[in-house]
């Protein structure tokens, strides 16, 4: 038998191309981008700023923590959940595992997508607080807001990996749909968690979003600063499990 | 590397491969093996295990007992498949990239690829190129993915039912294109339930029906196999004694009938004349390819039945 040798090649360019056409073919989907994009920043406008506004510095940047987390975890649940459900069901992933494509070609590629659209939406959303809710933060505390935000895909990409391998291309939205919003309002991402009902305050820490909501707020320098590493923990725990049941369910 | 040893190893190979899908045996002990250069078809009915075969040959599923390997590695092995091109029956082509895309994007994963230009040609995509793959009517998607398939420059190509649902001039421009990279050198494994497209590309055909190989040769020895006579009347013989005759391939009955294959008609007709005096309604058929290559995968289930 001869063995095969193959010439040096690298796959760099596999994965950066995956990546672009990831982006791509996601912006190129009304019914992807126009919501992810469109609905953090309105939603922060009317509920954040318009109707939110009148509680003083300390209300405007709990709500720009909060709609950042709504915001970048809109992305990875559908930018994840929604596309490897489709992909799933109508043989992309078949195709590209029978093409010489890299193992680790589509989970990056994916990531690196959701990593963009969530870096328009942190922009989308700064521009707004610093321009019309008046927020005032530090340089120190953009960045710590912006890269809490930007960690915070890992957990829920894998949370929306593992969803989009339960269900079919169609059931995807519905699934997604009712994990995030109850989510996103439960765990006080909308309006502050203090407005809630006793009962709902104390479950909030069910929730994952709960607890990037509160990294997130510590960021920008509201919210108490306990228990950082409690939420890390928490999050990094999510990312593993949801992570290790999608490949799972992937390989089977 | 050793040209020599190189070329004689099988591209791809199957041994006594079973799978199966619940309970459904979809792969029954087949042996295949594909020579370099060789234009292979797997010819068989709708579930009959050839789309089953080409997934265990890439390394989409394991063979539950028997091995699959290509270029002697496991399919798996990202080595073995950056020297292979596929078309699948079921090919989701994302439909918001344009042709050029795809092709940049799959040419990416090969170390060699072929020159756009080259893919554009091969496929016949002029014209398509910024057109985005869900705007594309089914024969030009076809052609798309025949180029996803090809753009790598593969010593292999798996074609699954690639002209499944294509109009005959798309059909006709898809296997001038598969000669074409044939007469470069690329060994095919093509799949099909066409004859005629089995009869128009392929050096060796391989029937398969249910999960099993039953013939294989040259388009020529199939049809040979297929140009035997049959024989068919109403006698009240006993099968299995006609069965018994020197030249006689296979006799059965069908009700009243008795249906006797055989490679020359005359000697059978006339000691059926000789041995029934009250044979009637006698008629003698060369069966076509079509009708061969339903005997011959009848005749497997018969066995089976049996």
């Amino acid at each position: 038998m001869s063995t095969l040798v193959a010439p040096p090649f690298s796959s760099t360019r596999a994965y950066l191309l995956e990546a672009r056409y990831e982006f791509l073919r996601l912006l190129r989907t009304p019914s992807f981008s126009l919501p992810c994009l469109l609905f953090p920043p309105v939603f922060y406008l009317l509920f954040g700023v318009l109707l939110g506004g009148k509680g003083g510095p300390v209300a405007a940047q709990y709500m720009l923590a909060g709609y950042g987390v709504f915001g970048v975890i809109g992305v990875a649940l559908f930018g994840f959940g929604v596309t490897v459900a489709m992909d799933r069901e109508q043989g992309l992933l078949t195709l590209k595992r029978a093409q010489p494509m890299p193992p680790g070609a589509y989970l990056v590629a994916k990531m690196a997508m959701a990593l963009l659209f969530a870096a328009i939406i942190l922009s989308l959303l700064a521009v707004l607080a610093a321009g019309v809710a008046g927020v005032q933060l530090s340089a120190t505390q953009w960045i710590a807001w912006a890269t809490t935000c930007l960690v915070g895909v890992l957990p829920f990409s894998a949370l929306g990996l593992w969803l989009g391998t339960l269900v079919s291309g169609r059931g995807a939205p519905a699934l997604i749909n009712l994990i995030y919003l109850p989510m996103a309002f439960l765990s006080g991402l909308w309006v502050p968690l203090t407005m809630l009902p006793p009962v709902l305050q104390t479950t909030a820490p069910v929730w994952p979003a709960y607890h990037l909501a509160h990294i997130a707020q510590q960021a920008v320098g509201v919210g108490a600063g306990r228990q950082l590493g409690l939420h890390v923990a928490v999050l990094a725990a999510i990312t593993a499990v949801f992570f290790v049941l999608a490949r799972r369910r992937l390989v089977h | 590397m050793n040209v020599a040893s190189f070329t004689s190893a099988p591209l791809a190979r199957l041994r006594g491969v079973r799978h199966l899908y619940g309970k459904t045996l979809a792969l029954d002990g087949l042996d295949l093996s594909l020579p370099s250069g060789q234009v292979l078809a797997l010819l068989g009915p709708n579930g009959a295990g050839k789309t089953t075969a080409i997934s265990l040959l890439l390394g989409l599923q394991r063979a539950d007992a028997g091995s699959a390997d290509l270029f002697g590695l496991p399919p798996q092995a990202l080595e073995a498949r950056r020297r292979v091109g596929v078309m699948l029956q079921s090919a989701a082509v994302p439909d918001t990239l344009k042709v050029r895309e795809l092709i940049d994007l799959t040419r990416s994963y090969y170390p060699q690829p072929r020159s756009v230009a080259d893919c554009v040609a091969l496929a016949g995509l002029d014209g398509l190129m910024e057109r985005r793959y869900g705007q594309l009517s089914g024969g030009q998607q076809r052609r798309v993915q025949f180029a996803l398939a090809v753009c790598g420059r593969p010593a292999l190509l798996f074609l699954d039912e690639p002209t499944t649902g294509l109009d005959i001039d798309a059909r006709q421009t898809l296997w001038k294109a598969i000669r074409e990279l044939s007469a470069q050198g690329c060994a095919v494994l093509l799949t099909t339930h066409y004859l005629e497209e089995a009869e128009a590309l392929a050096d060796r055909v391989v029937v398969v029906n249910h999960g099993r190989a039953v013939a294989e040769g040259t388009v020529a020895q199939i049809r040979a196999r297929v140009s035997q006579r049959r024989i068919r009347c109403s006698s009240s013989l006993p099968a299995a004694q006609v069965q018994e005759w020197p030249g006689v391939q296979l006799a059965q009955r069908d009700g009243e009938r008795l249906e006797v294959v055989a490679e020359f008609a005359e000697p059978i007709v006339r000691r059926l004349l000789a041995e029934d005096a009250t044979l009637s309604d006698l008629e003698v058929q060369r069966a076509g390819l079509a009708d061969a290559f339903l005997a011959l995968t009848r005749d497997a289930t018969q066995k089976e039945a049996a």
